[in-house]
């Protein structure tokens, strides 16, 4: 693919915009990209970026990275024009809405806001407006609300306080006074656990994005297995997205 | 066109590439990415007599110019393969080759025997790397009679075309390789993962899950191509090269030192299509060089 556009969203997260002389093949909100990382000689493995946007029109990608090591520091230094050799789409997605008249609660936390913003368009085309739970550290780790807000309500908490309610995404008013019919969560782990088990406790379907570390991406290797009802199961082709109910969480924890 | 094809055993193949156990799962994974029919051969993930869970997450560590992996040998079992798997893959138009493991003698053969029952699988990849339970541990390829003692279980069970893949974390691979070509086994193929480990140093423990694991990808080529050259030089069955194979130059590296056929490991991971790529790539040079086959560079190199 081309790089279109690289804009730094602040100290620690860049997004990429990418653009194909082909259209871009069907993708399915929670799918992921298998990117290649070059000119970098500590990283060997391609980087799994969850898929954040899709623009038909302009027939453009966007990738969201969180700037933690070398490979994804590497993809920030990255030029309009220049090439990035990508595998799309890979994984299995977020469960959609089966009418428009579903209560969704998309629920995110650092960087695992990414794959809810492509959701929440995709439910946008079906006559959807989802609910948005974004958290973060404080209030210039928030990505892309003025987007979130195109597509359905957005809430917010900081856990210094510094943006909407204090706290983590569970601490929120949003869980004590609203019913949802869906919750679909990705961030931390202990987030999401946290948001899995608050779930459990009213009753509400749970799905959530996993983000172990992978080598082939595409189930053929087993070295991203997460241990499920089912068995050791393939992060890059069982998931990402998992019902919570089917992982080995301990979802009855108050 | 260079005439790419080549034997191991009574094995025919239409070219010298196959892809490594572990890496290429069925093939049917990569299906979306190559036409499997262009590839000599499909070497499947690591089957045992019973189901394995395999070890906990995490598995994979990267490393420079390669990866560590603590898979441990998770499949559903012989059994799975030989209902659910075989009748998917009989009718594609390339050889598939089955790599078996066990942890005792008696698993080994048995598992081995009923692989041989399938009429479309031509071979089987004896994987002697795995730990011998009955032996306090140790694996059975890092002594000459332990490998040698698989090798004899399996031949009188199984009789196709016999490769086995023999482990480089031991003092001398040549004679290991020399002890199955005694026993009967077709064709020996080098390396399997080289022991490694990571340590996480801010959570002040290792990466890997179990500790230890197998390194592959480029890192291992120089060792794995001085391997490939002593065995070659040591036996006078067929040798199959691999370790850190990314380029079809590297696989040229290691037909000149002596390799038959090779596989292609880690480096599906970078790019889905390599196979294929080096097979052109290997055909390209050989035509570049004037050479009209394949045969004419294994073990041609001047020493």
């Amino acid at each position: 693919m081309t790089v279109n556009a690289v804009e730094r969203l602040n100290e620690r997260y860049v997004l990429l915009r990418l653009t194909d002389d082909k259209p871009l093949p069907e993708m399915l909100p929670g799918q992921f990209v298998e990117v290649r990382v070059d000119g970098s000689s500590t990283t060997f493995l391609r980087r799994p970026i969850s898929i954040n946007f899709v623009d038909r029109e302009r027939n453009e990608l966007w990738l969201l990275v969180a700037m933690v090591g070398d490979g994804t520091r590497r993809l920030a230094e990255l030029k309009m024009g220049e090439k990035l050799n990508c595998v799309l789409p890979l994984g299995r997605g977020f469960s959609l809405p089966k009418s428009p008249q579903q209560r969704f609660l998309l629920v995110g936390g650092g960087v695992g806001v990414a794959p809810l913003l492509e959701l929440g368009r995709v439910m946008g085309e079906m006559g959807c407006e989802p609910t948005f739970l974004l958290g973060a550290k404080t209030e210039a780790d928030l990505l892309e609300i003025d987007e979130f807000k195109k597509y359905g309500r957005v809430c917010v908490t900081t856990e210094d306080g510094s943006a909407g309610e204090r706290g983590f995404v569970t601490d929120h008013s949003l869980l004590r006074n609203e019913h949802f019919d869906q919750i679909c969560c990705c961030g931390p782990l202990p987030m999401m656990k946290a948001v899995a088990a608050f779930a459990n406790r009213v009753g509400t379907p749970c799905e959530a994005s996993l983000e172990n570390v992978m080598a082939c991406g595409v189930g053929a290797c087993l070295c991203c297995v997460e241990k499920t009802v089912r068995g050791n199961l393939c992060v890059c082709t069982e998931g990402p997205v998992f019902d919570t109910k089917e992982l080995n969480w301990n979802l009855n924890r108050t | 066109m260079a005439d790419l094809r080549v034997n191991i055993g009574r094995l025919s193949l239409k070219n010298p590439v196959l892809t490594a156990s572990g890496t290429f799962g069925y093939g049917l994974e990569f299906q979306d990415f190559v036409p499997l029919e262009g590839i000599g051969g499909i070497i499947v993930k690591g089957t045992t007599l019973h189901p394995r869970e395999g070890n906990d997450y995490p598995r994979m560590a990267e490393t420079a110019s390669g990866m560590l992996n603590c898979v441990g040998l998770q499949n559903k079992g012989v059994d799975y393969f030989c209902e659910q798997i075989y009748p998917q893959l009989k009718d594609i138009d390339t050889n598939f080759i089955v790599n078996v493991s066990g942890s005792t003698l008696e698993d080994y053969a048995e598992c081995a025997a009923r692989i041989d029952a399938l009429e479309k699988i031509p071979a089987i990849e004896l994987n002697i790397s795995c730990p011998n339970v009955k032996q306090g541990g140790m694996a059975f390829g890092t002594s000459c009679e332990g490998a040698a003692s698989v090798v004899k279980a399996v031949r009188e069970r199984y009789k196709k075309t016999l490769i086995v893949k023999l482990s480089p974390n031991v003092t001398d691979i040549a004679e290991i390789a020399r002890a199955c070509e005694a026993e009967g086994a077709d064709s020996v193929s080098l390396i399997n993962t080289l022991m490694g480990m990571a340590i996480d140093i801010e959570k002040r423990r290792p990466v890997l899950s179990i500790a230890t694991g197998g390194l592959s990808g480029p890192a291992v080529k120089p060792v794995a191509l001085r391997m490939v050259w002593q065995v070659a030089k040591a036996v006078k069955i067929p040798v199959v090269g691999l370790g850190g194979i990314m380029t079809a130059e590297d696989a040229i590296e290691f037909f000149m030192a002596g390799a038959t056929a090779i596989e292609i490991g880690t480096a599906n991971f970078i790019d889905p299509t390599t196979t294929i790529k080096i097979r052109d790539g290997i055909n390209d040079w050989l035509d570049r060089h004037g050479c009209q086959s394949i045969q004419e560079i294994i073990g041609n190199i001047e020493h």
